[in-house]
């Protein structure tokens, strides 16, 4: 990963467990920044138009290795990466990513990916000027997720993996090791990390606090609005 | 036999104490005569007794007809394309190469990762990161290189195509709008980028420039001692 270049841009990235909260911080980023008239582009995790077919194809057909899942979202990610983050900021517009390479290497690293392989192969992605941790106990993100939402998908429970033939849980044995996994990444990486047990304002007050320190709002606001 | 099985380390989840098969590759460049050698070889390999399973390149369930669609289009950056062609190896690697080498069958591979790497190299990706990328193939027993002097590709592509094709002429490359000064600079480009290859890899190069029947002889030859070698030991 190499940000050898300076982009007129910015790009934040949130990651978290499922039921951290990310999502809906990221989405209140984003309605503040558009409130404020600046140029700002939210994208998320595996959402490219072009690749969404073969993954499709895969996932249904549960002919996906860990190799293979990794590959897909890589090319999925590597197509977005080219076709909007990177034009994005290069044009100067602050960018938001809900969920980031860092996602594939918790769940690729689960399943069985070398960490180096993995680093090589998100070689070309910049690191996020911003990048927020949404650490929360495990059983409360489990709880969230397992009372709130009605049915889980195939690859997201690990099913794959083996762990038990009841998808809640094996998505519960799979989020463990997740966790663990980001636990270890966030060492290695600079985050900030959030409490996503706090309120959602709370939250919402201490993220614009970082961006506001970060990063030059004044700078994004378009022609006229300020 | 206390050869490497993977370049580094076998894809996570693969049992690689098994692999009682020969994975035979045969690479070289377009009009280089390489399906035609594949096609007289298998069944050559099947009268002899061994089964033979054939894969190539893009041949995957998966991505197979997605990747089609992309190049009709070429809209993908050359590093998304390097990925998408990856997948459809790992793919192919994990549910056919794998399975059949489990199995004890010759694997007969028209193209590996190779004629990728160098594709991906000329356009652009770092050698370091296409290495890494496909350092969980499997090791192949032989690499037989095809090996035809530009003249020849010339004069076999145009008599058999009066035409030159988009990817093998590098179009997308943008190196040039005529199309025969472009497929002159892609191919050479191609040529280079496989001799830096071939020189890290070890194939065994052979003269394509002979007649079909002559290289077909010569092919023969060595599968033939390479397989009494790998299976009758």
């Amino acid at each position: 990963m190499k940000n050898n270049e300076v982009l007129p841009g910015k790009l934040i990235a949130v990651e978290g467990l499922d039921g951290s909260g990310k999502s809906t911080q990221i989405h209140l980023v984003h309605q503040w920044l558009k409130g404020m008239q600046c140029k700002v582009f939210f994208t998320e995790w595996n959402s490219s138009e072009l690749v969404k077919e073969a993954t499709k194809v895969g996932k249904k057909k549960q002919l996906l290795t860990p190799t293979t899942f990794s590959l897909i979202h890589a090319t999925d990610f590597a197509d977005r990466y080219d076709r909007q983050i990177l034009p994005m900021l290069k044009g100067g517009y602050i960018v938001l990513c809900d969920r980031y390479i860092f996602t594939s290497f918790a769940r690729d690293g689960v399943r069985g990916c070398r960490s180096e392989w993995l680093k090589n192969l998100y070689g070309f992605a910049r690191i996020p000027d911003i990048m927020l941790y949404f650490r929360l106990p495990l059983k409360t993100a489990l709880e969230r997720i397992l009372t709130g939402r009605s049915k889980l998908k195939y690859f997201e429970a690990g099913m794959d993996m083996g762990y038990s033939l009841d998808i809640n849980e094996s998505f519960r044995i799979f989020q463990g090791k997740v966790m663990e996994q980001y636990e270890n990444i966030f060492k290695l990486f600079h985050c900030v990390t959030i409490d996503a047990m706090k309120p959602i304002y709370e939250q919402q007050d201490f993220v614009r606090k970082i961006i506001t320190e970060k990063v030059d709002i004044a700078q994004f606001q378009k022609e006229g609005s300020k | 036999m206390n050869k490497k099985q993977f370049y580094r380390l076998p894809p996570p989840g693969v049992d690689s104490s098994k692999l009682s098969g020969v994975l035979i590759v045969i690479e070289g460049m377009d009009s280089s005569g390489r399906s035609t050698q594949i096609e007289k070889i298998a069944p050559w390999i099947e009268e002899k007794g061994y089964a033979v399973s054939m894969v190539g390149l893009k041949r995957s369930q998966l991505v197979g007809d997605t990747l089609d669609a992309a190049k009709q289009g070429n809209v993908l950056s050359a590093q998304t394309m390097a990925l998408f062609y990856a997948t459809d190896f790992y793919d192919q690697l994990e549910n056919r190469i794998l399975p059949a080498l489990r199995a004890g069958y010759v694997v007969l591979a028209d193209r590996y990762i190779f004629t990728l790497m160098a594709r991906d190299i000329v356009r652009g990706v770092e050698y370091e990161w296409v290495k890494s990328l496909y350092s969980m193939a499997v090791v192949p027993e032989a690499v037989y290189y095809l090996n035809v002097s530009w003249r020849t590709r010339v004069d076999r592509t145009l008599s058999a195509r009066h035409t030159l094709d988009y990817w093998e002429s590098g179009m997308d490359l943008g190196l040039s709008r005529d199309w025969f000064d472009s497929f002159a600079t892609y191919q050479r480009l191609m040529s280079t980028q496989f001799r830096r290859i071939q020189k890290e890899y070890g194939f065994e190069i052979v003269n394509a420039n002979r007649s079909s029947e002559e290289v077909e002889r010569d092919l023969r030859l060595k599968i033939g001692s390479l397989l009494e070698r790998r299976y009758r030991r």
